[in-house]
């Protein structure tokens, strides 16, 4: 791993471990949701299985979306992306770092509600479980690898926090069907789910390589 | 009125701004400023509040482009690529709250790795700070922030340095321990550019004072150092 990737990777981390500001507001927020949703819904018909993918889905996208609103925050706060800007390091190292450190949030906070989720929706897999393991990772990754960079590119707006959503929502349409469809496809046991999972990680490495060669750009903007 | 810029482009100057004009939509931050920047140096800019102090000590910085007019750095059309050897010095301090001040500088020094940078817990003993302070930026106050602010920028040994009211927010004998350790830089044939209200503290280093007005150079006068 680049030493400057790392270096970011580092301090993301640290601040998140002192603070615990993205896991805890992401973590009460995709509670939320699923707990809404499981008294929106009748948890306990066969229906909940059906839907249950969606909104798994769905809990962590809007939870992802607050953290990814302050994913930038620290760096705005002080002008210390000023700061970043004058190092000699590639700006793609600090949105992979930015990238990874966020997924990582994500993913703590998936593993975290796994288990609520299951008793909530009172679920069983009927597919190949393991399969989420592929699925999960595969569509978070294409939301917080878009969110990091559209919030890069919204932070000069002063409608930051909306411009977000209205930028990622409609991007991340494609990987949202996907993943829904694989975690359905998963949990009933009905269909087979390779299609869906090809089709994020084709979208995972396209938009990665366009926001890793993007980046720059973005990041020393006026 | 313009600073003297008579040199060829090919010649030993630390920086050149050659009728340097920058426009914020309509507002003209800066007009047609043309400044030459001598190795071992040192520039002290004042003006009033919306001068374009700032904004042109972020064009030599390369974190704005001029609207007209070029920028060299170091030989480069570009200050973006000469800024491995650039400090600047901001109002803000450009750390992170959640850091302690050496975990601040040890994220920054590593981010040089072609450059030999100063130990973190030497640059911060050197602006007058307990490098194992156990709190976090947060804690600090405004003049510790500054003055951390300000090893983070002495952290690579910057060729050129820029600061943006360096002396905000300190009292008077942090100023004068801060201008004795910039004499020292100055010494060492590194270009320093400080903007100021407060001229007196930055009087016994300053080679040359530049004025501006409303976006121009107003005046450009030899200074008398003292240091």
């Amino acid at each position: 791993m680049p030493r400057a990737l790392w270096t970011h990777l580092v301090k993301d981390l640290r601040i998140e471990w002192r603070s615990l500001d993205a896991i805890v507001s992401m973590l009460f927020f995709s509670g939320l949701v699923v707990v809404l949703f499981s008294i929106a819904f009748d948890p306990r018909g066969a229906f909940s299985q059906q839907i249950a993918g969606g909104v798994l889905c769905v809990a962590t996208m809007f939870a992802s979306v607050s953290a990814l609103n302050q994913a930038w925050a620290r760096e705005i706060r002080h002008q210390v992306m000023d700061a970043q800007r004058m190092v000699p390091s590639s700006g793609a190292e600090l949105f992979l770092a930015k990238a990874i450190a966020n997924f990582l949030f994500v993913s703590i906070v998936q593993v975290l509600l796994a288990p609520f989720f299951f008793v909530f929706y009172n679920l069983h897999v009927a597919g190949q479980g393991w399969l989420l393991a592929v699925v999960l990772p595969l569509g978070t990754w294409a939301l917080v690898g878009n969110g990091i960079f559209f919030a890069a590119l919204s932070i000069r707006s002063r409608n930051r926090e909306l411009l977000l959503s209205l930028i990622l929502f409609p991007i991340f349409i494609p990987a949202l069907l996907a993943m829904v469809q694989a975690t359905t496809a998963i949990l009933t046991g009905e269909s087979d789910p390779t299609l869906w999972i090809k089709m994020l990680v084709g979208y995972d490495i396209i938009f990665t390589t366009v926001s890793l060669l993007l980046f720059d750009v973005v990041f020393h903007a006026e | 009125m313009t600073a003297p810029a008579t040199e060829a482009a090919s010649s030993p100057l630390c920086a050149r701004l050659d009728q340097v004009s920058k426009l914020f939509g309509s507002f003209a931050a800066l007009r047609q400023v043309s400044v030459d920047l001598e190795p071992g140096r040192c520039y002290v800019l004042i003006g009033e509040n919306g001068a374009g102090k700032s904004t042109l000590l972020r064009i030599l910085a390369g974190l704005l482009r001029p609207s007209h007019g070029n920028v060299h750095v170091f030989g480069n059309n570009d200050p973006h690529d000469a800024r491995a050897r650039i400090g600047y010095m901001s109002h803000a301090p450009m750390l992170y709250d959640e850091l302690t001040a050496q975990e601040n500088l040890r994220y920054f020094a590593s981010l040089y790795p072609e450059r030999a940078c100063l130990e973190p817990a030497a640059a911060l003993r050197m602006v007058g700070l307990d490098p194992d302070l156990p709190r976090t930026l947060g804690q600090y106050s405004q003049g510790m922030r500054q003055r951390t602010s300000l090893a983070r920028v002495l952290l690579p040994v910057p060729e050129l340095l820029l600061l943006d009211e360096p002396f905000s927010n300190m009292d008077v004998e942090s100023a004068r321990q801060m201008v004795e350790l910039l004499a020292g830089f100055r010494h060492s044939s590194r270009t320093i550019v400080i903007t100021t209200h407060q001229r007196e503290l930055a009087a016994p280093i300053a080679d040359w004072v530049l004025a501006l007005r409303a976006g121009r150079v107003a005046s450009f006068e030899h200074g008398s150092p003292t240091l």
